[in-house]
C-alpha cells in the first residue's frame, strides 16, 4: 500500500455508493425484524445485529483487499478457484440443510454458505482464463474451457439445490460476449427464448405466422444485389418451428406443477380471472404481498419502522430476498427509486471503469463483477415487483446474510483494489 | 459497441423499473389505505342507540340485548354435538352446515353459529359454554319496541347495503343503520359515534398489537335520547280506530307544527321487524300489494281533496274581495256549465246559499259560482290562475312541505302550464277547470298537507312546518325551519266567516257532521267525499268514494288539527267523521263519552269494500247501509 496515492486512486465514488446500499439494506433489516418489546440495537441474536456484525467483517474484508499486493488475485486466482470448487463439493457430505437446500457450513457462531465465495472465485478464474494471451475464443475448445470454468460450480449448486443462485453463475457468459465470442450466440439465446414464451402466450400458429412474417420482411428489406443462399433462411424457420412444437411438449410433460404455475402466473396464462387471482394469492403469494406492500408505500412511504405488511410480517423472507419490500412500504416511490437509482449509477460507473483498464486481467474482472451485480439486481427487484417469475436470489449489499454481503464486498473491492493499481502495473 | 450495449441494458432495466414502481405505488396508489389495509383490522365499539320517547315523555323505543352464538373453528375441540345442539336450540344439519361455511370463511375468525338468542336462552346458555371450546357468545344490541304502533314513522334500522358503505364511508361491513322513518332522519343523532381502535396484525391475521400505540383510536359517542312530538295515547288510539281501514290520519298541533299523530292504516306491530323472523315477516310486509303496510300514507297518499278545498276557494273569493260572506248563489240541485250548460250534480238539496251555508251543507253549486267569480275579476284566465295557485300554494299544498321526515309526496296543484299542455294554449276558460272549486279533478294533496292546511286555518292564517322532533336530550329544537311562522296570503280577517262556516257543520242541523259534536268541545271542520276509479281489466270502474275530514278544535286557540283520509269510506261524515270525532275528544278530554259511537268504531271494518275490485263479480258502490 503506498499511503496518500493509493487512497487517490481509489474510486470513491463506487465505495461510497457501496456504502449508502448498505447502509440502506441494514435499516430496512432492522425494521423489517425488530420487535418492539426488543428495540436494542446491536443484540447479536436478531438478524440487524448479526448483519451489523457482518457488515463490521466485511470493512476488515476490505481493509485486507486495499492492504494485499494487487498482482495477488491474479496469481492465486487458480487456487482460489480450486478452493471454492472443494468448499462446493464438500457440501455435500458435511454441509447443513435449511429449508431444503444443502448450502451451508455450520461454523458455530454463523453458517458460511460457499456459493457466495465461489462467485468471487469463478469471477477471478474466468479473468485469468481469457486474460492468458493463449486463449482465443474462437477456438472451440476455448470456449468450452472457458464455459467450463463457470458451468462447473452451477452445476454444483444447482445439485444442493439452490437453482436460483446457479443460474447466476451464467451471468459470466457476458464476459465472454465482451471478450469476443461472437454476438449471434447470444443472438440464438435469446431467439429461443422468445419463441419459447410467445409459443406459450400466443401459441405454435402464430409463432409460425411470426416467423414467416419476419423472413419476408428479411428478404424485402435487403438489398437487391446481395445474394443469400435460402439454407440458413429455411434451417432458421425449420428450427424455429420445430422448437415452438416442442415447448407445448416439454412445458406440459418435463416441466414440474411448480413451474407451469410460475410460467402461468407471470404469462397471465390462465384466462380466468378468478382463477389467476387464486393463483397469485396461492402459488404467487409472495410476489402478491410484496407488490402489495410496495404499492401501499405510496409516493413517500409510511415511514421508517411505520409499514404495517412489515410488521405483520406478510412478506415471507422479507430481511432477505424481499428486502426490497421494506423500502418501497416505508420509503415509498422516493426509497425504491432512490435504490434503483444507486444501483444504475454504481453499475455504470463500474463499466466505465473497467473499459479505462490497461490490463486485460483488470478488464475482464470488472465485467465480471458488473455482470454478476447487474443480474443479482435485475432478477432480484423484478422478482419483488412482478416482472420477473421467482427466483430466489439476494439483492447485492442489502439483503441480509453474511456470506452473500463479504461475497459481494470482495467482488466489489477486489475490482476497485486492482482499478487504483491500474497505472502502477504489477510494482 | 459491446460497451455500449451493456451500459444501455443497465439504463433501459433502470427505466423499467422505474416505471413499473411508478405504476404501483403512484398510480396503483389508494390513499385510504388504513381501512384498505390487509395488516391492520379496526375494532369498532359500538354506542349504544339513542332511546326514543313521545311528547309527554312516554317510552317509545329502546334497546335490548341479543345474543349471538359465535364460533372460531380452528379452536374447537371434539364435542357432544347432539347435546350443544339442544342447548342452543339448532338441529345438527344446521350445525355441520354453519361449520363448513365458517371454515371456509377462515379457520381464524369468528363466525355467527346462531343468531340473537334471547335473553332467557342466553342465561341458560350461559353457565354451560365455557364447557365447548371455539364458541362463545357475543352480545348485540337491538331495537325494543314499547309499543306496537307507529312503525312506519319510527321506521327501523338494517344492516348496510353496499349502497349505503358506498355512499356513506362512516360505516363498514354489517352495521345497522336506520334505513326509514325516524331512524332514517335521525340516525346520526340516535346512532352515536363508534369508537374504534386499530390492532396491527400479522399474516396469520393475530393480533401483535395496537397501531401507532394507539395514537388513531377513538372513544365512542354515544347516541343522544330524542323526544317526538308525537303523543303515544293518541297515536295507539288512533290506530285502533284503523284497524280494518286502509288510509291516512296526520293530527297536528297548530300553535307549533308539532306533528300529534301519524297513523296510516293498516299498519304493523314494529317488533315483528326485529329479531330472528324480521326478513321473513319483512318480506309478508312489503309483499302484500293490497294493504300495502310499509306504504305510509299519512305521508304519501296522494288524492284529490274534495270538500275540504272548498273553504280554500272561500278564502280567495273573500281575499281577492270578488265576494262577501252574505252574498247568495242559487243551487238548482247541482249547476250548469260551459257553452252546452251541462248540469253538474250537487247534494246539498238546493236552493240559495250563502257562504255559511255553502260551507256547512256542501254545496257544489256555491263555490263553482265563487270559482267563476274569483276567474272573472281577473283580464285574463292565466292571470286569474296565477293568483289562485299563488294563494292555494302558501298553504303548504302541491310542494314538498319540508316536514323532518325521509319520505312525502309533492301533491298537485295545477297551473296554467298544466292546463296549457292538457287544452292548448288559451284553448281552456274556468269552466273547464270548475271541478278545482270543490277539491276534484286535477288537485291532489297528501294527509299531511291537508292537516297543515287545517292548521293554518284554524291559526287564521300562518303554520309552523309539520315536525315530529321535539327535543334531543332534553333540549328543544332550535332549526328555524320548524320554530318560524310561514304566513298565507290570506288577511287573517278573512277567516272568520269561513271559520264559521267550519264550525255549522258540527253546530248546525244540516251542518254534514252536525251529529258527530263533541259535547263541550267547539269543533271546527268539513267533510269530504271523493269519487275515484280504478281500472278493472281495463275497464275504468267507479269506487266507492273516500271518506276525507278535516278538522281543528277548540275554535278558539287550536289545539288539535286533523286531516283524515280513509279509501272507500264513502261520504267524509262516516269514517273520516266518526274517527275525528273520537280524536278530537281523547285528545282534549284524555277520555271518551260516547262509548258507543267508539264502540261502532272499533268494530267497523272496511275489509268487505276493499276485496271488491279483486272479488271479479260486479259489485255495487256507495252503499247506503253500514
Amino acid at each position: 500500500m503506498a499511503g496518500k496515492n493509493f487512497l487517490k486512486r481509489i474510486d470513491w465514488l463506487s465505495v461510497f455508493i457501496y456504502f449508502a446500499l448498505t447502509a440502506i439494506g441494514w435499516l430496512s433489516i432492522y425494521s423489517s425484524t425488530f420487535t418492539e418489546s426488543n428495540p436494542s440495537l446491536f443484540d447479536f441474536s436478531t438478524f440487524y445485529g448479526k448483519q451489523f456484525f457482518f457488515i463490521c467483517v466485511s470493512v476488515i474484508a476490505i481493509v485486507f483487499v486495499f492492504a494485499t499486493e494487487a498482482n495477488l488475485f491474479e496469481r492465486f486466482s487458480g487456487i482460489i478457484y480450486t478452493i471454492g470448487i472443494v468448499l462446493l463439493l464438500g457440501l455435500f457430505p458435511f454441509g447443513k440443510t435449511i429449508a431444503g437446500a444443502t448450502s451451508w457450513y455450520n461454523l458455530g457462531f454463523f453458517n458460511l454458505q460457499p456459493s457466495e465465495i465461489a462467485k468471487v472465485a469463478t469471477t477471478l478464474a474466468m479473468a485469468k482464463y481469457l486474460s492468458d494471451i493463449q486463449t482465443d475464443l474462437r477456438r472451440q475448445k476455448d470456449k468450452l474451457y472457458a464455459f467450463g470454468i463457470l458451468v462447473i460450480p452451477a452445476i454444483l449448486i444447482v445439485l444442493q439445490p439452490d437453482p436460483g443462485s446457479g443460474v447466476v453463475f451464467f451471468a459470466l457468459t457476458f464476459v465472454l460476449f465482451r471478450e469476443g465470442l461472437p454476438l449471434y450466440y447470444m443472438a440464438i439465446g435469446l431467439v429461443v427464448l422468445l419463441i419459447f414464451v410467445a409459443t406459450l402466450k400466443f401459441g405454435t400458429i402464430w409463432v409460425i405466422i411470426g416467423v414467416s412474417i419476419l423472413i419476408a420482411l428479411f428478404y424485402l428489406t435487403k438489398r437487391e444485389r446481395v445474394k443469400i443462399s435460402p439454407l440458413p433462411i429455411i434451417l432458421f424457420f425449420v428450427v424455429s418451428v420445430s422448437i415452438s412444437f416442442s415447448v407445448r411438449f416439454v412445458f406440459d410433460s418435463v416441466f414440474e406443477q411448480h413451474h407451469r404455475d410460475r410460467f402461468n402466473l407471470w404469462l397471465r396464462l390462465e384466462k380466468d380471472p378468478k382463477k389467476l387471482e387464486q393463483i397469485r394469492k396461492t402459488i404467487g403469494y409472495n410476489t402478491y404481498q410484496s407488490e402489495k406492500a410496495i404499492e401501499s408505500g405510496g409516493f413517500t412511504g409510511k415511514g421508517f419502522l411505520q409499514g404495517t405488511r412489515t410488521k405483520g410480517d406478510f412478506v415471507p423472507e422479507q430481511h432477505s430476498d424481499y428486502i426490497f419490500t421494506t423500502i418501497g412500504e416505508e420509503w415509498g416511490f422516493v426509497g425504491t427509486a432512490t435504490v434503483v437509482l444507486l444501483f444504475s449509477i454504481l453499475l455504470l460507473r463500474l463499466v466505465y471503469i473497467a473499459e479505462r483498464q490497461k490490463n486485460a486481467f483488470s478488464r475482464i474482472y470488472g465485467y465480471g463483477v458488473i455482470s454478476i451485480l447487474f443480474v443479482h439486481y435485475l432478477i432480484n427487484i423484478g422478482m419483488v415487483i412482478g416482472l420477473v417469475p421467482t427466483i430466489g436470489i439476494p439483492l447485492p449489499f442489502m439483503s441480509y446474510g453474511g456470506s452473500g454481503l463479504l461475497g459481494f464486498t470482495l467482488l466489489l473491492f477486489i475490482f476497485l483494489k486492482l482499478d487504483a493499481n491500474r497505472l502502477k502495473e504489477w510494482d | 459497441m459491446k460497451k455500449v450495449l451493456l451500459s444501455s441494458i443497465i439504463i433501459l432495466i433502470g427505466l423499467t423499473f422505474l416505471g413499473r414502481l411508478s405504476y404501483l405505488q403512484i398510480f396503483s396508489f389508494s390513499p385510504n389505505q388504513i381501512l384498505e389495509d390487509a395488516a391492520i383490522k379496526a375494532i369498532y365499539d359500538y354506542p349504544e342507540r339513542g332511546y326514543i320517547y313521545d311528547r309527554n315523555g312516554k317510552l317509545l323505543v329502546a334497546n335490548q340485548a341479543a345474543y349471538d352464538v359465535m364460533v372460531i373453528p380452528r379452536e374447537v375441540k371434539p364435542l357432544d354435538t347432539i347435546e350443544f345442539c339442544n342447548l342452543v336450540g339448532i338441529d345438527k344439519s344446521t350445525f355441520i352446515k354453519n361449520i363448513k361455511t365458517a371454515k371456509i370463511r377462515s379457520p381464524r375468525l369468528p363466525y355467527v353459529m346462531v343468531s340473537q338468542l334471547s335473553k332467557e336462552d342466553y342465561a341458560r346458555l350461559q353457565e354451560k359454554m365455557r364447557k365447548y371450546e371455539g364458541f362463545y357468545i357475543q352480545k348485540r344490541s337491538l331495537r325494543y319496541y314499547d309499543t306496537k304502533s307507529a312503525a312506519n314513522a319510527l321506521g327501523y334500522i338494517s344492516q348496510v347495503t353496499p349502497a349505503d358503505l358506498k355512499a356513506h364511508p362512516y360505516y363498514t361491513q354489517g352495521e345497522l343503520r336506520g334505513k326509514t322513518g325516524i331512524e332514517k332522519q335521525y340516525e346520526d343523532i340516535l346512532r352515536g359515534r363508534k369508537g374504534v381502535k386499530y390492532i396491527q396484525k400479522d399474516r396469520f391475521n393475530r393480533d401483535i398489537g395496537p397501531y401507532k400505540n394507539g395514537a388513531l383510536d377513538t372513544l365512542p359517542e354515544p347516541g343522544k335520547e330524542i323526544q317526538l312530538t308525537i303523543d303515544k295515547d293518541l297515536q295507539e288510539y288512533g290506530e285502533r280506530l284503523m284497524v280494518g281501514k286502509h288510509g291516512g290520519i296526520v293530527a297536528l298541533d297548530p300553535s307549533s307544527g308539532e306533528i300529534l299523530s301519524l297513523i296510516s292504516g293498516p299498519t304493523y306491530d314494529p317488533s315483528l321487524l326485529v329479531g330472528r323472523k324480521r326478513s321473513a315477516n319483512y318480506s309478508k310486509l312489503y309483499y302484500d300489494s293490497i294493504a300495502k303496510p310499509t306504504w305510509d300514507r299519512s305521508l304519501l297518499a296522494q288524492e284529490s281533496p274534495g270538500s275540504p278545498f272548498k273553504v280554500i276557494n272561500a278564502l280567495i273569493a273573500l281575499q281577492e274581495n270578488v265576494m262577501t260572506p252574505d252574498d247568495k248563489i242559487r243551487c238548482y240541485n247541482g249547476f250548469y256549465v260551459g257553452k252546452n250548460r251541462t248540469k253538474r250534480g250537487c247534494h246539498c238539496g238546493g236552493g240559495l246559499r250563502d257562504m255559511n251555508s255553502g260551507i256547512y251543507k256542501s254545496c257544489n253549486a256555491y263555490f263553482a259560482g265563487t270559482f267563476k267569480q274569483i276567474f272573472d275579476n281577473f283580464d285574463t284566465t292565466d292571470e286569474a290562475m296565477d293568483v289562485w295557485q299563488k294563494h292555494v300554494k302558501s298553504f303548504g299544498l302541491g310542494e314538498y312541505l319540508g316536514t323532518d321526515l325521509p319520505t312525502g309526496s309533492r301533491g298537485r296543484i295545477p297551473g296554467k302550464e298544466y292546463y296549457d299542455k292538457v287544452y292548448g294554449d288559451n284553448r281552456w276558460s274556468w269552466s273547464y277547470i270548475v271541478s278545482l272549486s270543490f277539491g276534484q279533478g286535477e288537485v291532489a294533496v297528501t294527509p299531511i298537507q291537508l292537516a297543515n292546511m287545517t292548521a293554518a286555518i284554524g291559526n287564521k292564517g300562518y303554520y309552523y312546518t309539520p315536525h315530529i322532533l321535539k327535543k334531543i336530550e332534553g333540549e328543544p329544537i332550535t332549526d328555524p325551519m320548524y320554530t318560524q311562522r310561514k304566513y298565507t296570503t290570506i288577511d287573517k280577517e278573512n277567516f272568520d266567516p269561513v271559520i264559521k262556516g267550519m264550525e255549522a257543520v258540527y253546530k248546525t242541523p244540516g251542518g254534514t257532521a252536525h251529529w258527530l259534536q263533541v259535547p263541550g268541545i267547539d269543533i271546527a271542520g268539513k267533510t269530504g267525499t271523493v269519487e275515484n276509479y280504478t281500472r278493472i281489466n281495463g275497464v275504468r270502474t267507479q269506487l266507492t268514494d273516500h271518506s276525507i275530514f278535516v278538522a281543528f278544535a277548540p275554535v278558539q286557540n287550536p289545539k288539535i288539527a286533523i286531516a283524515i283520509f280513509i279509501e272507500h269510506g264513502y261520504f267524509g261524515g262516516r269514517y273520516a267523521g266518526h274517527i275525528a270525532s273520537l280524536m278530537i275528544e281523547k285528545y282534549l278530554k284524555g277520555e271518551i263519552t260516547r262509548k258507543d259511537l267508539e264502540k261502532k268504531m272499533l268494530e267497523k271494518t272496511l275489509e268487505k269494500e276493499y276485496a271488491k275490485p279483486y272479488s271479479g263479480e260486479p259489485f255495487i258502490i256507495n252503499e247506503r247501509s253500514w
